[in-house]
This record gives C-alpha cells, structure tokens and sequence, in this order.
C-alpha cells in the first residue's frame, strides 16, 4: 500500500481541487482528508457519513472560584498568560497542568477538551477519512494523525493499493503530521514569486523528514517566466516537475457543481491531472 | 488599532489585501505590517524591507543536571507532552514536543532543571519604504508556530495603525495572530471552498469577541452564496475585489495591486475609513 500526500506550503494553489480529481482517477485507494482545519474535500466528493466519533485532546484548566484564595501563584507562573482575574482562558490554556499542580489550595482541576470529530464516510470514489477541528481548537497534528491512522488500517483491512490525502497548507505542526512516513508528496504550486517562495521551503520539509517529492505546476501560463523559474529550480533541486496545468476558469465552474474537473470536462486541464496521476502511479510502483 | 487579516482558505488574497492597505495608508499615518504567517511568510516578497535587525525564536526547553538528578520520575509525570522519559539512570528529553510550559524545572524536588533556549525561527524587523515591518519565520522542520507568532504580535506598536497578515486556517496558530485585534477582515473568494472556509473563520472570529467585516476577492462569477450568507448574517462586505487578470500578474511578480495599479489606493483607503467608521459607531461589533 503506497500513501500520496499532497501539500503546496502556500494556500490556495489547488491542492483540494487536484485531489478530488485523482481521486475520481486512482482505483482501489483509501482517501482521507488532513485539512482538519478548513476541509473542503467533501464539497467535491459528496461524502456520505457512516461513521462519527468524537476527538478528545488535551485538557483545559478550570479554577474553582469558591476554594481560590487568590494567591497570585497561577497567574505567575503560567508560560502561557491563561490566567486573567483568577480566572482560565481557555482559548490560550495549552492544557500543561502547571497551575493544577502549584495551587496551594487545589482549587485547579483539568477538564477533557472535545477538540473535534472525525469521520469515515462512502464516497462515489471510495472510503473517506475526514475530519472537522472544533473552532479555535488545537492539537490539529493530533488530529491529523489520527485521520492517517484510521485510513492506514482501512487499507490494509480491505487491501487497498492507495491512500490519497489532501494536506494542509503551511509547513508546520499538521503539515509534518499529514507528512512523516508517506510514500510520497506531490507538491502542488503556482508561477507567483510567492508560490516559488513557499515551495522551496515545502520542499525543504519534504527532506527533512526523507519523503521524496514531486512536483505539479498548477496555472503555469498566469506567468511563464516564473515557471520556467520553477522548473529550474526543480532540475537543479533533482525534483520531477510531474505536470503543468493551464488557467482555466472551467475548474472553478467544476467546484461551483460539486465535482471533480476531470469529471466535468475532458478540456487541457482535464488531460493534464490525468497524465499527472500516471506519472504518479508510475513512481509510486518504482519507490 | 490593530487590524487582522484572515482567511479559513488560503490564496484568497490575504497577503495581497494586507500589502496594499499598508501601502495605500503609509503616506497618511504611520503604519506597521506584522507578518504573523511565519510558515511561509510572503509580505517580504511584496514591500521588500531592508531588515535592520532581527532575534531568534527561543523556547524553553529542560535541560537535566545528571549529578544532581534522582531519577524520581516526578518530571516525566508532569509533563502533559511526553516531552520527557525517565530510566532507571537517565533522562530523555523530546525537545520537538515541548511546550515550554516550566513545570518540569520548577517541580523537581533536586531543582537538576533548568530551562535553556532551543532556536525554533526568528522575527525581523525594519523600515519597508515608509512601512514599519515586522515578520517571524519557523525553521524548516519545526512543528510550533505559535511561539514565532506571540514575538511578532509583541512589537506591535498600536499607536499607528497596525496590520497583521494571519495564516490560513481556524486553529491555534489563527487564533494566536487574530487575539487582542480591534478589527478583522475576512478575505474570501466567491467559490463553494471560499464559502465553506469563510463560515468556520467567521465563527472563529465571534468565539473571539472581535468586530469583522469580509473582502470578497476575485469576483464576479455567477456564485452568490457568499453575499447572501453575509446579508443573512449582516456582516458588511468592506471591499469588493474583481476578478482581473491584471491583479494576478502584478502579484505573481511581486507587486502588490495598490502600488502596480495607483488608482486603487483609494478604495484602501476607503476600506479603511469604513473600519473606524464600524468601530467609532460600535455597529460593526459581531460579539455573541
């Protein structure tokens, strides 16, 4: 079982739209989504829930207003600045357990945190594992991990060849998350100097934790210099520029009916994801 | 003032709106950008500050005197990371899953703790043709964004007017950049994903108790659902950007749209003027 993960470091370069048509591409594969934080994966896939659970993660101090004395200890010592008149803030509370600890007169306890659910859904392309982060929640990477954990025992239960997941953007705690172990990272990014910008640091993850990559310059005509920057960069960097797909309004008509481009038009865009997802398998049976 | 610049999605146009804002107002009042996406900060790419000085992002982190620890396990059991593991004759410290919380140091009975910097990224800062800019930047391989976040939200100077570029998303690095804003403008494009990202953003918005209002980027299709939503829950909608092909060529070199095209400082300005408008009136406030 080979696992896909793709990321892009900048926001907004197509990385959802691209997964949901390898996922009407790809046979026999597991998907999972680990935007936890903004999932739009299901607007392409129609999900349909059979399971929900509930994700508890972490704690959050709750100080009990008739045993406190008021001592001013808690407030002190807390890294965080949670403490204000005596009283948790929950929403910067990191949930260490310090104050519970220090409190003289053990007015502190730590509460469970319901940070979010999960989900395992039927899809028209096959099983998805998704998620939804409870609003101004942490531990995303927990979650993150989680939603992998779930979709890698549902391929190896039902022998599936892929697992195919939308990945967040950035390069921090969920991108590492979405990413350590993968068989491979397709790295979705735009001809923008800030495209180029965020890939090489994207790029730099992918290293860091020995997860080979490849590359898919979404809208490569918006500015040809800059890919023809990109696909230097890649060369040099010993990267395959996997694809390069055309600007077209046709893939945000696609998003606005629900469906994956490559099932809404058979178009230069269309042909391009197709040709990227057998370059993708390609590599995915050498690695 | 502090104004922040969200979104639940990313590419809608945070980085671009937060540029030229600071670029349309730096000739009226002093400005200062803080760029709070320290995963992949981009405003640097647009203002192009000389950067006159900068610090690292250090987090606390245990550090174990052998000779005089016991062994008595009382630091592992506190820690609610798993940042620490006693054996039998030795400790191991996880430094990528510390917090730098300190209960470890201040807890142990043999006071063998103590808490030493580990560099995690830096913040720097300098003058961006007339812009006060600040940004931070996690180290390639670093998980914890929000440490980086906390010390570019510190030099926040709020006698001007300061504008802070948020990074996508709804979680903890989000709310981290928004907390403390007087205002926050939701950038959102006119598409199923826009939509669906906007909600969770506004919602995470009103858990904080901050005013918002909405940039409607690349408009003009045939999609409503994000107006409606707005008009339903009287949220203003500030700045209407269009779709236009000029824009997205002046950003993919590096130029943000108030500066290649003049003309549109204006409508900055105006944007900004709506905003002490909301906030002088207290109608724009969205608190539950």
């Amino acid at each position: 079982m080979k696992e896909l993960v793709v990321l892009s470091g900048k926001g907004g370069t197509g990385k959802t739209s691209i997964v949901g048509s390898l996922a009407a591409l790809a046979g026999d594969k597991i998907l999972a989504d680990c935007d936890v934080d903004a999932a739009d994966l299901h607007l392409l896939l129609e999900p349909v829930v059979r399971q929900k659970h509930q994700f508890w993660s972490g704690q959050v101090a709750v100080i009990d207003q008739e045993k406190c004395t008021q001592c001013g200890l808690c407030p002190e010592l807390c890294h965080f600045e949670a403490i204000k008149d005596f009283r948790v803030d929950p929403v910067s509370c990191e949930g260490c357990g310090f104050c519970y600890r220090i409190c003289p007169s053990e007015a502190i306890t730590m509460e469970e945190n319901l940070s979010g659910h999960w989900f395992i859904s039927d899809t028209k392309y096959g099983p998805l594992v998704h998620a939804r982060l409870g609003i101004a929640q942490e531990n995303s990477g927990k979650l993150v991990a989680l939603v992998r954990q779930q979709a890698r025992e549902m391929a190896e239960k039902q022998g599936a060849a892929y697992i195919i997941s939308d990945g967040p953007p950035g390069i921090g705690c969920p991108v590492i998350s979405s990413l350590s172990g993968a068989s491979l990272a397709l790295l979705v990014t735009e001809p923008t100097l800030s495209g180029i910008h965020d890939l090489e640091r994207v790029l730099g993850v992918c290293r860091h934790f020995g997860v080979p990559a490849l590359v898919c310059i979404n809208k490569y005509d918006i500015n040809r210099e800059n890919s023809r920057q990109i696909e230097d960069y890649c060369l040099e960097q010993k990267v395959e520029v996997a694809s390069r797909i055309p600007f077209d309004n046709i893939v945000t008509e696609a998003m606005v009916k629900g469906l994956p481009v490559v099932e809404y038009n058979d178009g230069p865009v269309s042909r391009q994801i197709k040709r990227l997802w057998q370059n993708i398998a390609g590599r995915l049976a050498r690695n | 003032m502090i104004i922040s610049v969200a979104s639940g999605k990313g590419g809608t146009g945070k980085t671009l709106v937060a540029t030229s804002l600071a670029f349309s107002l730096k000739s009226m009042q002093t400005v200062q950008l803080l760029d709070c996406d320290v995963e992949e900060p981009n405003d640097h790419i647009f203002l192009k500050p000389v950067i006159a000085q900068k610090e690292a992002v250090c987090i606390p982190v245990p550090e174990i005197d052998e000779g005089k620890c016991s062994h008595c396990g009382l630091c592992a059991e506190a820690c609610a990371y798993n940042a620490i593991a006693v054996v039998p004759d030795r400790v191991m410290i996880f430094p990528e899953l510390c917090h730098g919380c300190g209960a470890c140091s201040y807890l142990c009975p043999e006071k063998a703790i103590s808490e030493e910097g580990r560099e995690t990224g830096v913040v720097e800062w300098g003058d961006a043709g007339g812009i006060d800019f600040v940004q931070g930047r996690i180290n390639v391989g670093e998980a914890m964004a929000p440490p980086a976040i906390r010390q570019v939200r510190e030099r926040a100077n709020a006698d001007g007017v300061v504008i802070v570029d948020v990074p996508p998303g709804t979680s903890c690095p989000v709310v981290e950049a928004i907390k403390g804003s007087d205002f926050c403008l939701l950038v959102t494009e006119p598409t199923p994903f826009g939509f669906n990202d906007l909600i969770l953003a506004v919602e995470t918005v009103r858990e904080l108790g901050i005013p918002l209002g909405v940039v409607l980027n690349r408009a003009g299709g045939e999609y409503k659902k994000v107006e409606e939503y707005c008009r339903k829950e009287n949220i203003p909608i500030l700045l209407t950007i269009p779709l236009d092909t000029r824009i997205a060529r002046l950003y993919s070199r590096g130029v943000t749209m108030a500066e290649g095209m003049p003309e549109t400082r204006e409508l900055f300005v105006r944007l900004w003027s709506e905003i002490r408008k909301i906030l002088d009136e207290g109608t724009g406030s969205l608190k539950r």
